[in-house]
Parts: structure tokens; sequence; C-alpha cells
């Protein structure tokens, strides 16, 4: 099993929701983060002094899926999450060593 | 002889004038802060106008409208003590308690505005203690000079709603404890954008209409004077809003809503002291001269003399009613409306540059011996660590936003 963490832009949330419906993969968290890369933040002007804002918003989505899904999901969410521009984030995929549902006590693939 | 009208638009005019501190300011100034000091701004709002409202009953509206001394008014009105139901103001026909009211509500904006030089870092007993001396120290004698029969009102100052009396002695002042308490730690580079820009829109809008109080209400009556005052006053407001919007535009290529509602208050700081003289025209030329001159004044505090006055008291409110007192001669000249057309010019210009540059240099001086006096007694700043803990906690026990339950 594997762990998938992406970090999005915002306004690409409903696209990437979508591509991983489509292809068969149900069920991600979400959590609104702040962040930094090649983008390197904006600035903002108030009152004719500029602010510099290092740390723009951005989502970051977790999928726990099977092996055998992983380059689908990686694919998914890489054209569904892209606009060309700097700032449209990463994917990082992380080794899932146990899972289990809480409500059934299932465990491993049965379990995601 | 009290007059039924005039004293309902007084009373109106006092309700407005408080809404101004509480909650328009409050929002004003607690939108442009961080996140974390927004309620320690809404508590210095209430505070300062909880305590000044007392401390106009006790000392401060006998020293600035109990007799007609050069200097200082006399100790009759005390507590109040001399105060009877019935009493009509002198030259008007409002009765006394009214015009009580209505001025405290002004003793009582005008400290508050000089929570915006200190914000953020500002230890909480020093506000007390200094909005408290600068009430009885600063405002009741220059409120006394120009509006309370003193030497300047004597050498035929104008000032209709306080241009001098308001908004030159908060920003100067506000100049100086922002200079004597030190900027913000991150101050210039790190300084945080304002934490909610629709909170400033709020609260300069409740500005605008309570605004209405304060200049057509200082006409002391409910005619051709308090009519002529609102259309000004509303008029400036809008040219100065639409002007600093240009000027954001043009720069930068995008007009925000914190510089629109920034040059609304310059523009009505501005047409402060001139709403009885100006006129619809004069209005609307002294509201674009606002903001043009504001927002260099702005610019000028932050980035040229590197002061910390953090939302920018001196650089809207100060330069503002500065600008609105000199100029008020020369759109007295426009008519098209407005009052009092036959002024000299020249003469009355010198009497306003005057009335300016003692007002200003009297609130300086002032108000460094009561910072002063201030640090020595309870200290001006919290430490490091509770300025970047935030003082709605740190000093408060209390957190705005509990957002994630």
């Amino acid at each position: 099993m594997k762990l998938i963490t992406a970090i999005i832009q915002p306004h690409r949330l409903d696209n990437v929701r979508q591509a991983l419906t489509d292809i068969g993969i149900n069920g991600l968290t979400i959590t609104e983060v702040r962040g930094y890369g090649r983008q390197k933040g904006h600035t903002e002007i108030y009152r004719g002094a500029e602010y510099t804002i290092s740390f723009t918003p951005k989502l970051k989505i977790e999928v726990a899926l099977a092996d055998d899904r992983v380059d689908d999901a990686i694919s998914a969410i890489t054209q569904a999450a892209r606009t060309g521009k700097v700032g449209d984030g990463k994917i990082f995929v992380f080794e899932l060593l146990a899972a289990q549902r809480v409500r059934t006590g299932e465990t491993g693939e049965n379990a995601l | 002889m009290i007059d039924a009208a005039d004293t309902a638009w007084m009373l109106t005019s006092t309700a407005l004038v408080l809404l101004m501190t509480l909650p328009a300011l409050g929002l004003f100034y607690g939108g442009l802060v961080q996140a974390k000091n927004i309620l320690s701004v809404l508590v210095q709002c209430t505070a300062v106008a909880a305590l000044c409202s007392v401390l106009w009953f006790a000392f401060g509206y006998s020293l600035s409208y109990s007799g007609d001394g050069d200097w200082l008014g006399n100790g009759a009105a005390f507590f109040l003590g001399n105060l009877t139901r019935g009493a009509v103001r002198a030259g008007t026909h409002i009765p006394e308690s009214v015009y009580v009211m209505f001025q405290m509500t002004f003793a009582v904006i005008t400290p508050a505005l000089i929570i915006g030089a200190y914000v953020e870092r500002i230890r909480f007993a020093a506000v007390l203690l200094i909005s408290a001396l600068w009430l009885l120290i600063v405002y009741a004698p220059v409120a006394h000079w120009v509006w309370g029969g003193g030497w300047l009102a004597k050498m035929g100052v104008m000032d209709f709603a306080g241009g001098i009396v308001v908004h030159v002695t908060a920003g100067v002042s506000a100049l100086v404890i922002a200079w004597m308490i030190a900027p913000r730690h991150e101050f210039p580079h790190g300084i945080r954008p304002p934490h909610a820009p629709w909170m400033v829109m709020v609260g300069a809008s409740l500005l605008w209409v309570g605004w209405f109080g304060f200049n057509a209400g200082s006409a002391v009556s409910s005619g051709a004077d308090a009519g002529m005052a609102m259309l000004a006053t509303h008029l400036s407001a809008a040219s100065a809003t639409l002007v600093w919007m240009a000027i954001e535009w043009i720069k930068f290529g995008k007009p925000s809503l914190v510089g629109a509602v920034t040059g609304t208050i310059a523009g009505l700081a501005t047409i402060t002291p001139a709403a009885g003289v100006a006129g619809p025209l004069g209005a609307v030329l002294l509201g674009a001269a606002a903001s043009c001159v504001c927002y260099f004044a702005v610019w000028l505090v932050k980035r040229v003399i590197s002061v910390d006055d953090a939302l920018d008291v001196l650089g809207v409110h100060g330069v503002g009613g500065a600008m609105g007192t000199m100029l008020l001669p020369f759109v007295s000249l426009l008519g098209a409306g407005g009052g009092h057309l036959n002024l000299a010019v020249g003469p009355q210009f010198q009497a306003q540059a005057i009335a300016v540059v003692v007002a200003a240099l009297f609130s300086a001086v002032a108000t460094f011996v009561i910072t002063k006096l201030a640090d020595m007694l309870v200290g001006l700043r919290v430490n490091l660590e509770h300025e970047t803990q935030g003082l709605d906690f740190a000093t408060h026990g209390e957190t705005g936003y509990h957002i994630n339950r």
C-alpha cells in the first residue's frame, strides 16, 4: 500500500477530485496548508506598501491506495492539477505500513 | 430657548459620533492588524471610550467649555456639578446636557484615533494612562482654544468640526508615541498585511455615516448649515475614495479595497474643518487633494522617516486635518453654496496656519512628556514573547478566532 500526498493549487481541488473519482479512487483527505517552492510566495500591496506573502495558501491531498493504483492516481492528479504555471504543486509517495477501518476492523487493502 | 428641531438633530448626531468609535473605529483598525491582535484593538477602543467619558464628566468638559479664559476653561463645571435639567448652552438652542454629551463623543474618539499608532505592541496600562492624561492635558486645552472661546477662537481661527482639535492633535501625538514606543519587531520588512480587509471596509463605511453626525452636527443646529455640511462631507469622501483608487490603479495596476476606504477616511478628515465653509465644488476638490497628499504622507512616514505609526494616524488623519484647515480660506472663494463667503483669504490663512502649527507643537511636546511619564510608571511595551504571541491572548486572555473549534 502507498500513501500519496499531493500539494496542489486550491482552485484545482474540484478537478482533482473528479479525476480520482473517474478512475475509481474513492476517498481522500484534504488539509489547508501554506508553503512555498519555486514560486516563492507573492507580494500584496496595502496603502502603497508591499507585503511579502512567503507562504502561499495550498491544499494538501492525502490518498491511501493499493500499490497497483499508484501510477494511475499520480497521472490523474498531475493532469487535473496542472495549470502550467509555477506553483502548481508536487506529489509525494510514501510506503504505507498498515491500514484499518475503524467501523469493521478490516485491515490492509480491504480497509482502503 | 430650547429648539426642538435643533435638539433632535443634536441627539441624533451624538449617537452617530459615538458610533464612529464603537464599533466603527474598532473595526477599521481591527481589520488592519494581525488576527492575533484583533481583540486588543477592540478592547482598547472600548476602554478608551469608557474612560474618556468618565473623565469628560469629571474634568474635561469644564476645562474645555466652562468660562472664556484664553488658555483653559475654569473648574465651575467639574463633575458637571452646576448642570441643571433646563440649562441651555450659551450661543445655541439646545440643552446643555446635549452639548455636554455631543462634545463627549468627540473627546472619546480623539484619543481613540491615536490607538492606530501603537497597536500590536503596547501595554494595556499604558493605553489607559496615556489616553487619560492626553485627554486632560492635550485635548481639553486645544478644544478650549479653538471651540471654547480661547485665544485661537478670539483670533478668528475656523475649525468647523475638528481639523485642528481632533485630527492635528491626534495625528501629531500618534507620531510622537509611535516614535517613542519604537517599531513593532518585524518593522519594516516583516510586517504582516491586514488580517481582514473586509472588516476595514465595514469600519470605514460606519465612519463615513457617523461622520455626518460629526460634521453636520457641528453646526449645533438643524438648519441650512447642517445640510450644507452633510453634503460637503459626503462629496469629499466620495471624491477622495475615487482618487485614492485611481492612484493605486495607475501605480500598481490594481485598485484595492483597503486603499479605497483609506481614501474615504482621508477625504472625511480633510473636509472636517472646512465642512461649514466649503460648498459642493470645494468639497470635491478638497477630497481629491486629500487622497493625493495623504497617499504621499503615508509613504513618507513609513518609508522615509521610518516611524511605525502602524495604521497611519498621522498620514491620514493628521495631514488631512491640517490640509483642510489651511485650504479652508481658499475653498471659501469657490462659493457654490458654501458659507462665510466674504472671508479675507490672506489674514484667514495666516490665522489657520498659526493654529495648525501651534496645535501641532503643543501636542508633540505634551505627548512626549505624557509618554515619558507612562514609560516610567507602567512601561510602554509588552515583552517580545507577548508581542509574538499576540496581545489578544497575552494581555487579555482571549482569542479572536476559534476556527477549528
